[in-house]
């Protein structure tokens, strides 16, 4: 069992605060994620779980316990670092051992957990090999068996992709996912790739500027983002958002007077938050790409001009601009004709998703598919 | 050797050659001269008799006059070639001079002298190295009685692996820690410890050996080795490499379990290999030939180092510089030895393998 709780946790180098009080709890066996544009903070919070940074204010409890005071030698994690740093002098075997010979563990178990761990990552071949020789899947999964051999309470994963190749990480990804599967340890992963922490994550934690903007399930962070960022920072491409004014709302339904012209009238709303609408406050739209409709021209609440065309065969993405400089995108499925220049009428009212979000960015109310 | 010439026969464009290869082996061969010839000379001159040495010989081979001992006398006398008016050369005993004229006698027949022109003759000289030079201050004997080879090289060898030993230690811990810990000072510190180069050794030579002779370490081997053990290039030298070692490496040895002792000689010290070969060798190098402060503190012979036995040969009473070549080219034989293995390591960097 190993669960993991921040309690407004904080950081700051200096003057400088980075971590501004971020409440998370992570219980056992779940994949949790970090996400968030970079310098959002999300490495420092790892670093901070994992004891190589000292806690400013709050409390990092495993299991329960406080450990701000322990050190990263004590608290029986294991982390999986961007750069893999592997030891490069030591062999393959070396590596995966250094860390059981430090606690002293009997040389038989040692032998035992590191044959389990070479087969189960494949690296059996290379264990007499130096780190120098082997290639970036290859170092990798070297550092991620240095991380289960250990069988720690948590994993933590430091953007362990970002240097591997397109290819590559899809096929990591994939084969860190089973090894959740199979041995079911509390996981901590950071990333600032959105389809790793979709793929991967029970819960992914959308960190921003410091602070938790949301900690949800994948699906829920989609379908019903807290705010406007969360809104913007997950899905692609990006949702759609349109400033309007509030003309009317209802318990239901709401008009919404866009910046650029026309009017969108939704209805089938529920509220998100406790604020109530009210009529006259300024709001945005957000609707996905793959919500919109395409119309014929004055057919919709507006009308758009085509910039370019993205055919990818089974999808196409149109990218337009409505008047005002404002720029839309619209998913299609399937191949279109629409070529760029052409004018096309864009639907709101008929989207299957819509979120209304305030003045502040806030979500007021929305209407899921 | 198939690999050394091919090697020494590079030019810049295969099977061609340039005025710039002309022009770069010259410079080459140049540099080689500059550094070998010193070296050559020294080595050579070590098998010259002392009279050629007094005498400055300028040839380069060691040549030596012949003398031998005539019947009814004890001296040897020098045997001279004398080139006769006919042509013909003889081998002949000079007995003395005579103004311009010297009296020479065959050394089977030395009562029947002769006076002969003195430009006529020459010494008569064989090339002949003179092992001795070396067989008697190690082995005893000859006029090098009081030099004890072996008791200096010991003191010499002990001082040398001591305090390299000591330095490494010392220097490499501070590295460590400047280089890779957080803490406040740390650059003052730094600052401070680089700043201690700007000290001429000269100036802090009194007070060094006040604190010396405080300390009881006069005549100790102990006082010649702990003053200087601490070096600032050692710590500057390491700590420059170590700011090259990946953070992370030593994170992930921390998340490993890692005590940071462990940290330390696992880790970072293997890392460091090549700028800590080169801070041996330079230990080294200073410890074996450190002449000035080794004089400052050791005045009995019993303790002194090789450095200080090979003034002994060049005193105001003394000119023993046969001997002093001769185990100058013995006391350059270590040095030389441990570069020659050493030198590899600095060439070996590994630093940067696992990471990405």
């Amino acid at each position: 069992m190993a669960t993991l709780e921040l309690s407004s946790v904080r950081k700051s180098f200096g003057a400088t605060n980075v971590i501004h009080g971020i409440d998370l709890a992570i219980a056992h066996g779940e994949f949790c994620v970090f996400v968030g544009p970079s310098g959002c903070g999300k490495s420092t919070l790892l670093r901070m779980i994992a004891g190589l940074e000292s806690v400013s204010g709050g409390e990092v409890r495993i299991d329960g316990k406080r450990v701000n005071e322990l050190g990263a030698s004590e608290r029986g994690l294991a982390m999986v670092f961007q750069s893999y740093a592997l030891y490069p002098h030591m062999s393959v075997r070396k590596n995966l051992s250094f860390g059981l010979e430090n606690v002293r563990m009997p040389q038989a178990e040692i032998d035992r957990r590191v044959a389990e761990a070479a087969r189960m990552l494949r690296l059996e071949p290379y264990l007499e090999r130096r780190p120098g020789a082997l290639s970036g899947g290859q170092r990798q999964r070297v550092a991620i068996g240095r991380a289960v051999v250990r069988e720690p309470k948590i994993f933590l994963f430091d953007e362990p992709l970002s240097n591997l190749d397109a290819e590559l990480r899809v096929r990591m990804r994939a084969e860190l996912g089973a090894l959740h599967e199979r041995i079911g340890n509390t996981m901590i992963y950071v990333t600032h790739d959105q389809v790793e922490a979709m793929t991967l994550a029970d819960r992914i934690a959308v960190l921003r500027d410091g602070r938790c903007e949301q900690f949800a399930a994948p699906l829920e962070l989609y379908n019903a983002p807290a705010n406007e960022f969360v809104a913007g920072f997950i899905g692609s491409p990006r949702m759609n958002f349109l400033k309007g004014t509030l003309a009317a709302a209802g318990a239901g339904d709401a008009s919404v007077a866009l910046a650029v012209g026309g009017e969108v009238h939704a209805t089938g709303l529920t509220a998100a938050g406790a604020k109530r609408p009210t009529a006259g406050e300024p709001v945005t739209l957000g609707v996905r790409p793959e919500h919109l409709q395409l119309v014929a021209p004055g057919a919709g609440q507006a009308d758009m001009k085509v910039d370019l065309t993205e055919q990818l065969g089974g999808e196409s993405y149109i990218y337009g601009s409505l008047a005002e400089g404002a720029t839309l995108v619209v998913r299609l499925a399937g191949q279109t004709r629409i070529e760029r220049g052409q004018s096309v009428g864009v639907d709101f009212a008929g989207s299957s998703s819509l979120h209304l979000f305030d003045g502040e960015g806030k979500a007021l109310a929305r209407r899921t598919a | 050797m198939g690999r050394a010439i091919a090697f020494l026969t590079r030019t810049r464009n295969p099977g061609r050659v340039d005025w710039t290869d002309l022009l770069a082996y010259a410079y080459l061969v140049l540099g080689v001269l500059l550094i070998l010839a010193p070296v050559v000379w020294l080595f050579v001159s070590s098998f010259k008799s002392q009279r050629a040495l007094i005498e400055s010989d300028p040839r380069f081979l060691p040549y030596e006059q012949v003398t031998a001992v005539l019947p009814g006398s004890s001296r040897p006398v020098n045997l001279v070639e004398w080139t006769a008016p006919d042509g013909t050369t003889r081998i002949l005993a000079q007995l003395r001079l005579s103004g311009a004229n010297v009296v020479l006698a065959d050394p089977a027949k030395p009562d029947e002298t002769f006076q002969v022109p003195r430009r006529d003759t020459r010494p008569h000289e064989i090339v002949r190295a003179r092992f001795e030079n070396y067989s008697e201050p190690t082995l005893g004997g000859g006029a090098a009685g009081t030099f004890r080879f072996g008791l200096y090289f010991g003191n010499s060898v002990f001082v040398t692996v001591v305090a390299t030993l000591m330095t490494l230690a010392i220097s490499s811990m501070a590295a460590f820690a400047l280089a890779k810990y957080r803490f406040a000072g740390r650059d003052v510190f730094m600052l401070l410890i680089v700043a201690t180069l700007l000290m001429p050794a000269t100036v802090i030579l009194v007070p060094l050996f006040i604190v010396v002779k405080n300390f009881g370490m006069l005549d100790s081997l102990w006082g010649v080795i702990i003053p200087g053990a601490a070096t600032p290039t050692g710590v500057f030298l390491l700590r420059q490499y170590m700011l090259t070692i990946p953070d992370e490496l030593i994170e992930a040895a921390r998340m490993d379990s890692a005590s940071e002792w462990k940290i330390y000689y696992k880790i970072v010290l293997p890392l460091a290999l090549p700028a800590i070969a080169v801070l041996a060798i330079l230990s080294i190098i200073w410890r074996w030939n450190d002449f000035l402060w080794p004089l400052v503190v050791l005045s009995r012979s019993e303790t002194f180092t090789l450095q200080l036995g090979l003034s002994s040969f060049k005193g105001e009473m003394l000119d023993a510089t046969h001997y002093l070549l001769a185990m100058t080219v013995l006391t350059l034989l270590p040095v030389t030895f441990v570069f020659a293995f050493l030198q590899k390591y600095i060439t070996t960097g590994i630093a940067n393998t696992g990471m990405k």
